[in-house]
């Protein structure tokens, strides 16, 4: 290899005979490099791992109630009934004496359910469309984003609404409502993604390289593209909550004596003179739930930034 | 211009159809049995009637026709302003509808009129602070509006503006001091929603090279946020308020049965109840319409607010 | 003239500007004395980094929330104003002090028409004109040159050509008669020729007017042409001033001296470019009687089925390129020279004409049938900061083509990742550093390297160097000129800046409105340019005359 000479034409270029790093420097994969800086950025954001506990807690007590309170959310206490909050009661008691802070942890586990399904439809069923809309463009676009016009035209409470009145309640059927409502927004975010990446001038160079779309589609596209669609995911989760949460409180929620959030906040709606913490406290509940997953959702996307 | 215009309408027409035909396909082709579930919801048991009775039951509602044939002659009666009789009550849908729409336009109307100028107002506020603490709380606010069921917040309005301070009242439709708690109950998502939006797009529109070219001129702050800023950063808010009309309605649904109010939205409520097929049918048709429109409106109003749309560039 | 004493419109005494970001602190500034006298023409040149823009910024009091004055003092038209407020400023900017901004294309409000902009300075700087606005305006339009100015006036700016946009904000600057004008980087974002009458316009406004202009430019020639004194910037601190002869002519520092030999406008006098030697050797590329038509985008309708517009891109280009030899292809914007590019590299189609690769005929071939020729055709991306994925290391930016084209085991693709990074003269290191960590050079090398992976024969660089500092342009250019002469590829060079053609260009072609206007050795072109556009273009380059 010849040796540059740097001195007659650009004194300002540094001298790089010299090898002084070794032969072998070990090439190490991006991958791991990503995964450790979002981890540690994320770290420093102590809201966010507030907020990441509150709704770690919330899947708990979905999936294992009864790690989290040892009380019987059906059973009738009829002497225990309207008690305010104390400390043996943390949200009080109900009308028929049943602890408030137990049927609010039971009542996680429909709602979390229905949430977690409808988010993944919309993921799913939205990032395809979209996908297939920002990268063949054309027809197909404009096909797609008329299918997705009529899907905005029905919101998720509609839709649920509908629904329930042909087969009644169900979680499923609930589920698939509420993610049909959700479902436009991750199709539009992921069609503007993916049009906007699919421009990008590294793509351009990865086909002037001799890749093929779907070497540039799963290696460069979809990659830059789904920061967008994962942090919409964690929003609508909390979006999610809240149409079902709606749903129950209209009375087309789970049958009682289920627990769901809505039916709860429904039934303490006649003693809110009486006993305000009866409808209040799991309304908070819920919007702590929701307030926590919006801010994930924020901490995400700025990170990801 | 004017084949743009057409083919917006036209655009609307469709999607309008398209939710018109899910919604149908939904509530009388989903159902196992919608004989059955229909003569529930008329108040008759289906096993007290005799075999007769049945196939004249499935004829005077329609199901003894084909799919296609009964979606057609639906949407027929529909175009003629007939949206059918209610399984419930027997009443006309359209005298329920029409008793019950102006109802709602005008706690729909009031709410998004408080939710733009809450929305535009507060984000505003939020911007022209120079305070650091009271701004950074002030940017927090409206993620909190958008996490608060919209029912929650009307019960807690109740409890402090109706029973504990009595100002207003809390159920019924007499006057317009039920609208005020009501109103403010449906304005809060949205406004959060254009908040947010807002205060991204103020920030966004600060940063950019005209406002330095604005401050280079010796403007000052206020001058410059009324002048330069605001205009370029709430034109994407127009696009949003007819996205938003689908949460309104959703809204008004849940704000009517909290404040017990007369309305579309709570027909919908007893409707679902009752399993009453063509009240459903009506009442998410005529929301389709309403979101229909107001986009409409949005996509036309648009480059009449957006220089760049309208004019075509000219480069000499 | 302002008749008032010789006290200088600007007095800068040891200030020290420092910026808080984060954990992090930066002295822009440091110590810096500057004055400018009225009626003066002082030039600051500094590369990126090298804190004219925070100084120019101080000097309006736009410096950011996080900007410190440390120390010294800053006097501007006679007072004080090192701690001043804001209310402070606001008196003097416009009518004391007014800023023609960097880049025309975004410092207008896009929302407001463009009489509007220029009356809102008018009324700030004099104060409520009542119905003599209008004349005002109309006024100060003509005064910068804009032809038809009612009709202007009304406009919005994205209606207006860059040039005119420029215009504007010159009138904008000027409408508070201000004693002093800052512009800021006065010929980044525009073709040299609209600059350069820009620029003369701009010259006979200011001395016209007997007011002091301060020129912030990372180009030592657009200093020497128009200033009375340079003043070179690095690192923060003032390195050299002078008048401009003396600073070119013998430099008493080495930072000053690196400048002038990396600007390609100084480096080579006339009459040596074309001491390459156009040997003749084998053609590679030829491009024969190229014409390519676009259809205009008409208005979005369903229904609209009129004849759209049409635009001639490319009329009748022919030129040939051969190995191992550079050909430099020029225009400014809308010559025609990008859509050469794209059509050479396979991404568009020619309406008319033929491409001629290694004698074999490649106009019109599909995607899947172009592909093999990939290995031996390749391109430089234009900007360093967009062309590398963010999220792919050096090494897996750099080996990504060779993984496109066929199989290879871990190991043969670390080796060859190796070589390639040797090649472009970047440390072992870099293969595991992510784009974000790289300047603007260090990334140009990656997209050499990637470039050179396949093994090219031909090599295309759109506009390579112009994002990056003059220093940094003469090191690449280097680099490009060595791996010629090594590996024996052929270039084909597509840029606006004459200057840098010079560099390394054996053969020319001038194009403009998508027609081939000159063609030829460059030594020929440069010496002797037959074709009135040319010359036009050589005297455009700042500097030159010197």
């Amino acid at each position: 290899m010849t040796t540059p000479d740097f001195t007659h034409f650009s004194p300002l270029a540094p001298a790089y005979d010299d090898r002084t790093d070794s032969d072998d420097v070990p090439i190490r994969s991006a991958r791991l490099r990503r995964w450790s800086e979002t981890l540690s950025l994320l770290r420093g954001h102590p809201g966010f791992l507030l907020a990441l506990a509150f709704i770690l807690f919330v899947l708990l007590a979905a999936a294992m109630p009864t790690l989290l309170t040892r009380f019987d959310p059906y059973a009738t206490v009829p002497l225990e009934k309207l008690r305010a909050p104390s400390l043996l009661h943390w949200f009080g008691t109900d009308e028929l004496g049943r602890d408030l802070y137990t049927r609010v942890v039971y009542g996680a586990g429909l709602s979390v359910q229905a949430a977690l399904l409808a988010v993944s439809i919309a993921f799913i069923g939205g990032s395809t469309l979209g996908l297939f809309s920002g990268f063949f463009g054309g027809r197909i676009d404009a096909v797609i984003m008329r299918l997705i016009d009529v899907m905005l035209a029905l919101p998720s409470l509609l839709l649920a609404l509908v629904i329930v009145t042909a087969i009644g309640f169900g979680t499923l059927p609930v589920a698939i409502a509420v993610g049909f409502g959700l479902l436009p927004g991750f199709a539009r975010t992921m069609r503007a993604e993916v049009m906007r990446v699919k421009t990008l001038a590294y793509v351009e160079a990865a086909r002037l390289g001799g890749a093929g779309w779907g070497r540039i589609l799963v290696n460069h596209i979809l990659p830059n593209a789904s920061g967008a669609v994962v942090v919409l995911a964690t929003l609508d989760f909390g979006v999610a909550i809240l149409v079902a949460s709606g749903l129950s409180f209209l009375g087309f929620g789970a049958a009682p004596p289920a627990a769901e959030w809505g039916t709860l906040i429904a039934n303490g709606r006649k003693f809110l003179i009486t006993a305000p913490w009866l409808p209040l406290l799991p309304g908070m509940f819920v919007a702590l739930a929701v307030f926590a997953l919006n801010h994930i959702s924020r901490t995400l996307e700025e990170v990801s930034k | 211009m004017k084949t743009y215009i057409i083919s917006r309408i036209t655009q609307a027409l469709l999607v309008l159809l398209g939710a018109y035909t899910i919604t149908y396909v939904i509530l009388y082709l989903l159902p196992s049995d919608a004989l059955s579930l229909m003569l529930t919801a008329s108040g008759v048991d289906a096993d007290t009637l005799s075999a007769a009775q049945l196939a004249e039951a499935r004829h005077h509602y329609g199901l003894d026709r084909g799919v296609v044939d009964q979606y057609l002659h639906l949407l027929g009666n529909l175009l003629r302003g007939d949206f059918g009789t209610s399984l419930s009550t027997g009443s006309s849908v359209t005298t329920l509808l029409a008793d019950r729409l102006p109802q709602t336009l005008m706690l729909a109307g009031c709410a998004i009129t408080l939710s733009v100028t809450a929305g535009v107002g507060f984000a505003y506020t939020a911007t022209w602070l120079r305070w650091r603490p009271l701004r950074l709380a002030l940017r927090r606010l409206p993620a909190l509006g958008l996490s608060v069921p919209v029912f929650w917040t009307g019960l807690l309005l109740i409890q402090i503006f109706s029973f504990t301070l009595g100002w207003f009242p809390s159920m019924g439709n007499k006057g317009f001091a039920s609208l005020v708690l009501p109103a403010v109950t449906l304005s809060i998502p949205s406004a959060a929603i254009y908040a947010q939006v807002l205060m991204r797009s103020f920030d966004d529109v600060w940063g950019e090279s005209y406002i330095a070219t604005a401050r280079a001129k010796g403007l000052s702050r206020a001058q410059i946020q009324w002048r330069h800023v605001l205009r370029n950063a709430a034109l994407p808010i127009l696009t949003l308020i007819g996205l938003q009309i689908g949460n309104t309605v959703s809204g008004a649904v849940l704000v009517e049965t909290v404040f017990t109010r007369v309305g579309v939205g709570r027909l919908a409520q007893e409707s679902v109840l009752r399993q009453d097929i063509p009240v459903v049918l009506a009442v998410v048709t005529i929301s389709a319409a309403a979101f229909v429109t107001i986009n409409l409106i949005v996509d036309l109003l648009y480059p009449l607010l957006d220089p760049r749309i309208a004019r075509a560039a000219k480069v000499t | 003239m302002t008749g008032t004493s010789q006290e200088p419109i600007i007095d800068l005494t040891d200030l020290s500007v420092r910026y808080h970001s984060g954990n992090q602190i930066v002295d822009a500034v440091k110590q810096v004395s500057l004055t400018i006298a009225p009626g003066e023409v002082v030039a600051i040149v500094g590369e990126s980094g090298s804190g004219k823009s925070t100084l120019a910024n101080a000097l309006i009091g736009l410096l950011s929330d996080n900007a410190e004055v440390r120390t010294g003092t800053i006097q501007v038209g006679g007072e004080d104003m090192t701690h001043a407020s804001e209310g402070q400023w606001r008196t003097l900017r416009g009518r004391v002090v007014g800023l023609v901004p960097q880049d025309p294309m975004v410092s207008l409000n896009p929302t407001m028409r463009v009489g509007r902009q220029i009356g809102e300075a008018v009324e700030r700087a004099r104060g409520p004109r009542g119905r003599s606005l209008d004349a005002d305006v109309l006024e100060l339009l003509e005064q910068v040159g804009i032809d038809q100015p009612v009709l202007r006036a009304r406009q919005y700016p994205h209606e207006l050509s860059g040039g005119m946009r420029q215009r504007v904000l010159i009138a904008i600057a000027i409408a508070g008669q201000p004693e002093l004008i800052v512009a800021d980087e006065p010929t980044s974002a525009l073709d040299a020729t609209v600059q350069r009458r820009i620029l003369d316009h701009l010259d006979v406004l200011v001395k016209g007017r007997g007011i002091s202009m301060l020129i912030i430019t990372h180009d030592l020639g657009v200093a020497a042409d128009r200033a009375d004194r340079v003043l070179v910037m690095q690192a923060g601190r003032i390195v050299e001033q002078g008048p401009p002869a003396s600073i070119l002519r013998a430099p008493a520092e080495p930072y000053t001296r690196a400048l002038i030999a990396a600007a390609p406008a100084f480096r080579a006098p006339l009459s040596q470019i074309g001491a390459k030697p156009v040997t003749a050797t084998l053609e590679i590329l030829r491009f024969e009687a190229v014409s390519k038509v676009f259809a205009l985008p008409g208005e979005a309708s369903w229904f609209g089925r009129g004849p759209k517009p049409l635009f001639q891109a490319l009329d009748q280009v022919s030129f040939s390129v051969h190995t191992g030899q550079t050909l430099a292809i020029v225009g400014e914007s809308g010559s025609g020279k990008t859509t050469s590019l794209r059509i050479a590299l396979g991404l568009d189609k020619p309406t008319s004409g033929r491409i001629i690769f290694e004698g074999r005929d490649i106009t019109g071939l599909g995607w899947n049938e172009f592909r093999p020729l990939r290995r031996r055709i390749q391109l430089i991306q234009q900007n360093p900061f967009a062309s590398l994925d963010p999220r792919y290391t050096v090494f897996e930016s750099i080996v990504e083509p060779l993984q496109s084209f066929g199989k290879y085991t871990a190991a043969e693709l670390q080796a060859r990742a190796r070589q390639l990074v040797d090649q472009v003269r970047l440390p072992r290191l870099a293969l595991n550093r992510l784009p974000r960590e790289l300047s603007g050079g260090q990334r140009q090398r990656v997209a050499i390297a990637r470039a050179l992976a396949l093994g090219p024969e031909l090599l295309f660089l759109d506009e390579p160097v112009s994002a990056l500092d003059v220093s940094i342009q003469a090191q690449i250019l280097d680099l490009l000129g060595d791996l010629q002469r090594d590996l024996g590829m052929s270039y084909v060079l597509v840029s606006h800046d004459l200057a840098v053609v010079s560099a390394i260009a054996h053969q020319i072609v001038v194009l403009r409105g998508g027609r081939v206007v000159e063609h030829g050795a460059a030594g020929q072109v440069f010496g002797n340019p037959q074709a009135a556009y040319t010359r036009e273009l050589l005297e455009a380059i700042p500097g030159r005359v010197a």
